[in-house]
């Protein structure tokens, strides 16, 4: 194992990746000459040259929608969006393109592309630059959709999604590029559509997924120190999502909190929710909370922004609510 | 008309961006203004000359480096400084920052973070105007990295299909972020790309205010009489990192320092110097008033309430009755 940030260990499974196999390349807006807007690509233009590492003008809808033609024929590009806010400008490629070429060719043509960037609300970067888009594009049939919060499950997930032969949608988080973790030495992958109990608990469930996950395991340690133990299911997987891992911890505590950085409305969450009425409609002690985004553009403002995210303290009175227990 | 005959004006307006923005630097480092800014430190030419040839009732829609535009427009330094922090009694109460300054009274339409995305906004504003009656002019401002974007060229193609009266001002500052001009343009005469859309297009140095204003006349007097939209292609330089998180490493401290030495604010200086229409005494008067007026903004933001988060939902859909 070593200590590696979420930038580095992106780093290290776009560089494996590209090294293993030549039809891997990157391209996007400032990837190569730039190192990388979030530095996420450092190194990797001078290991692999221009036409593996390519420079974009800023150019959404047209570089990803040369992406998707190279991977028609077989290479497998990684498009960089800067964020994903910048995405939206290509998101007919994504959707009326990658996601549905294989199905209309009649499973003629395989679109192995990954699109990638970080998603999500920084520090008070306001309305254009805060969104999370993991359920507008979790919505399209075709589509694979991945939220990795630690830098272990970023690198295993990023080297499954570059394996992949469908078009993988990449959730990073501009404020997971410094945190660190523990990642193997060796080399491995994590599958995707795989959750993971980021930790044990049988009183209540929190379900998320990405950048909410270290907020959940937060709460979970806060909560622990006043008796209450919380099962966290990360997700990692928006799509397809791994129902069975849900399930089996709702059965198991009773009780659930729903915790996601977008909006309430049609978000995440709400099929989340959707499948622990459906499975654990008898095992639930409780109705079933959201924690999310104010349903407002993020405002600049430091003490509006602050109200319209989640936080630790908004999941700790979710929890404390669907046990029942006063604030 | 005399070329200088305005020149202190032009002076004063230049400077007065400028001591704003190094106070804004400065602001940031104290944290009281946070998230993105981005500078427009080298490129005060083009907002204070073209705004010279714009009437009240003409429209402004800029970028995310807006500053020098809403002061350059007339907005209050202290409303846009109290934005800057966020503040309830900013242009948008806090709401917007930096990048979003707005302000109807002015007709000056933001403030906009999407590289291209509020050039279809100007020509839209345009077709109102024109649908209405109203003789008036929007004047776009935008970068050379908007070049490469689809909604310039939609924008440019039904502009001028359908003449509308657009001032497209490119403010081609040669980067885009990290990316130079060269790496991103198949054809880096950018006038030349508005011209194949049969718009009147020419380039001019950004540098010198008063060709700025003088092609902004020629430009907006063309409008104005109905010959359709018009772009000016105005060759600049930004003096500082693309953004308070830009390490600034792929331009060399050289090509800065060349293009430092045509610092539009000292290039000025020199020509009123030589005509004796300022001395020592009539810069220090103005540099004087202007660091009063920045320090008063600074207070103002300061002693400013915050929003009360109370409002967090205001203005997510209209108060109108509808
Ligand atoms: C659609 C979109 N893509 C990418 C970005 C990120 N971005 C912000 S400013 C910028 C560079 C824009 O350069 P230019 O248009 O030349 O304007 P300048 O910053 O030089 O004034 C980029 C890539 C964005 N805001 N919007
Ligand atoms: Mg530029």
């Amino acid at each position: 194992m070593s200590t590696v940030t979420y930038r580095d260990a992106l780093n290290q499974a776009l560089k494996e990746e590209m090294q293993r196999d030549d039809r891997v390349f990157l391209m996007g807006e400032e990837v190569g000459v730039y190192q990388g807007a979030y530095k996420v690509s450092k190194g990797l233009l001078q290991e692999f040259g221009e036409m593996r590492v390519v420079d974009t003008p800023i150019t959404e809808l047209g570089f990803a929608g040369i992406g998707v033609g190279a991977a028609m024929v077989g290479l497998r590009p990684v498009i960089e969006f800067m964020t994903w806010n910048f995405a939206l400008l290509a998101i007919d490629q994504v959707v009326n393109a990658a996601a549905k070429l294989l199905y209309m060719s009649g499973g003629q043509f395989n679109i192995p592309i990954v699109f990638r960037g970080p998603n999500g609300a920084a520090l008070q970067l306001s309305a254009q630059h805060s969104q999370a888009f993991e359920s507008w594009l979790a919505h399209i049939p075709g589509l694979k959709v991945v939220s990795p919060g630690t830098p272990r499950d970023a690198k295993g997930l990023l080297k499954s999604a570059i394996r992949d032969d469908n078009p993988v949608v990449f959730f990073e988080g501009e404020m997971l590029y410094n945190t660190k973790g523990d990642v193997p030495d060796e080399e491995y992958v994590i599958p995707i559509g795989q959750a993971e109990l980021k930790r044990e608990g049988d009183h209540c469930t929190i379900v998320t997924y990405g950048k909410s996950a270290l907020m959940a395991v937060q709460v979970a340690d806060q909560l622990e120190k006043d008796g209450i133990r919380v099962d966290v299911v990360d997700l990692r997987t928006i799509r397809p999502m791994d129902v069975a891992a849900i399930t089996a911890s709702v059965r198991k505590t009773n009780r659930a909190v729903v915790l996601e950085e977008g909006w309430e409305v049609c978000g995440v969450g709400a099929q989340i929710v959707d499948h622990i009425q459906r499975d654990c409609f008898d095992d639930l002690d409780a109705p079933v909370i959201r924690v999310h985004q104010a349903d407002v553009p993020m405002p600049y403002a430091k003490n509006l922004e602050r109200a319209a995210k989640p936080d630790v303290a908004k999941t700790i009175a979710a929890v404390k609510k669907v046990m029942y227990l006063p604030d | 008309m005399s070329p200088t005959a305005n020149g202190v004006a032009l002076l004063r307006a230049m400077i007065r961006i400028r001591r704003f923005e190094e106070r804004c630097a400065e602001l940031y480092q104290e944290e009281k203004i946070r998230g993105f800014l981005h500078l427009y430190i080298g490129e005060e030419a083009i907002a204070v000359g073209v705004m010279q040839s714009l009437t009240p009732e003409d429209a402004i829609v800029a970028t995310y480096r807006e500053h020098g535009h809403a002061l350059a427009r007339g907005i209050d330094m202290n409303r846009v400084m109290a934005e800057m922090y966020g503040k309830a009694t900013g242009t948008s109460g806090g709401r917007g920052g930096s990048m979003h300054l707005f302000d109807a009274k002015t007709r000056f339409f933001g403030g906009n973070a999407i590289v291209g995305g509020h050039l279809p906004l100007a020509a839209g504003l345009a077709l109102a105007d024109r649908m209405q009656g109203r003789g008036v002019v929007t004047a776009c401002f935008f970068g050379d990295g908007a070049v490469a974007e689809g909604e310039f060229h939609e924008t440019l193609n039904l502009a001028a299909l359908w003449q509308l009266p657009v001032l497209f001002c490119c403010e081609n500052n040669r980067y885009a972020m990290g990316t130079a001009l060269e790496r991103a343009q198949s054809e880096t005469e950018l006038a030349l790309k508005a011209a194949s859309y049969r718009i009147p297009a020419w380039p001019v140095d950004g540098m010198d205010v008063v060709a700025v204003e003088g092609a902004a006349r020629r430009a907006t007097g063309a409008i104005r009489a109905g010959e359709g939209p018009h772009f000016i292609e105005f060759r600049t330089y930004r003096f500082r990192a693309h953004s308070m998180f830009d390490p600034d490493l792929y331009r060399s401290k050289g090509e800065v320092e060349t293009w430092r030495r045509r610092d539009p604010i000292t290039l000025l200086t020199d020509r009123l110097r030589g005509e004796g229409a300022v001395d020592d005494a009539a810069l220090e008067g103005i540099e004087r008033e202007v660091a009063a007026e920045i320090d008063a903004a600074a207070a103002f933001a300061e002693s400013s309430e915050w929003e009360p988060v109370e409002t967090l939902a205001r203005h997510v859909t209209s108060e109108a009755p509808s």
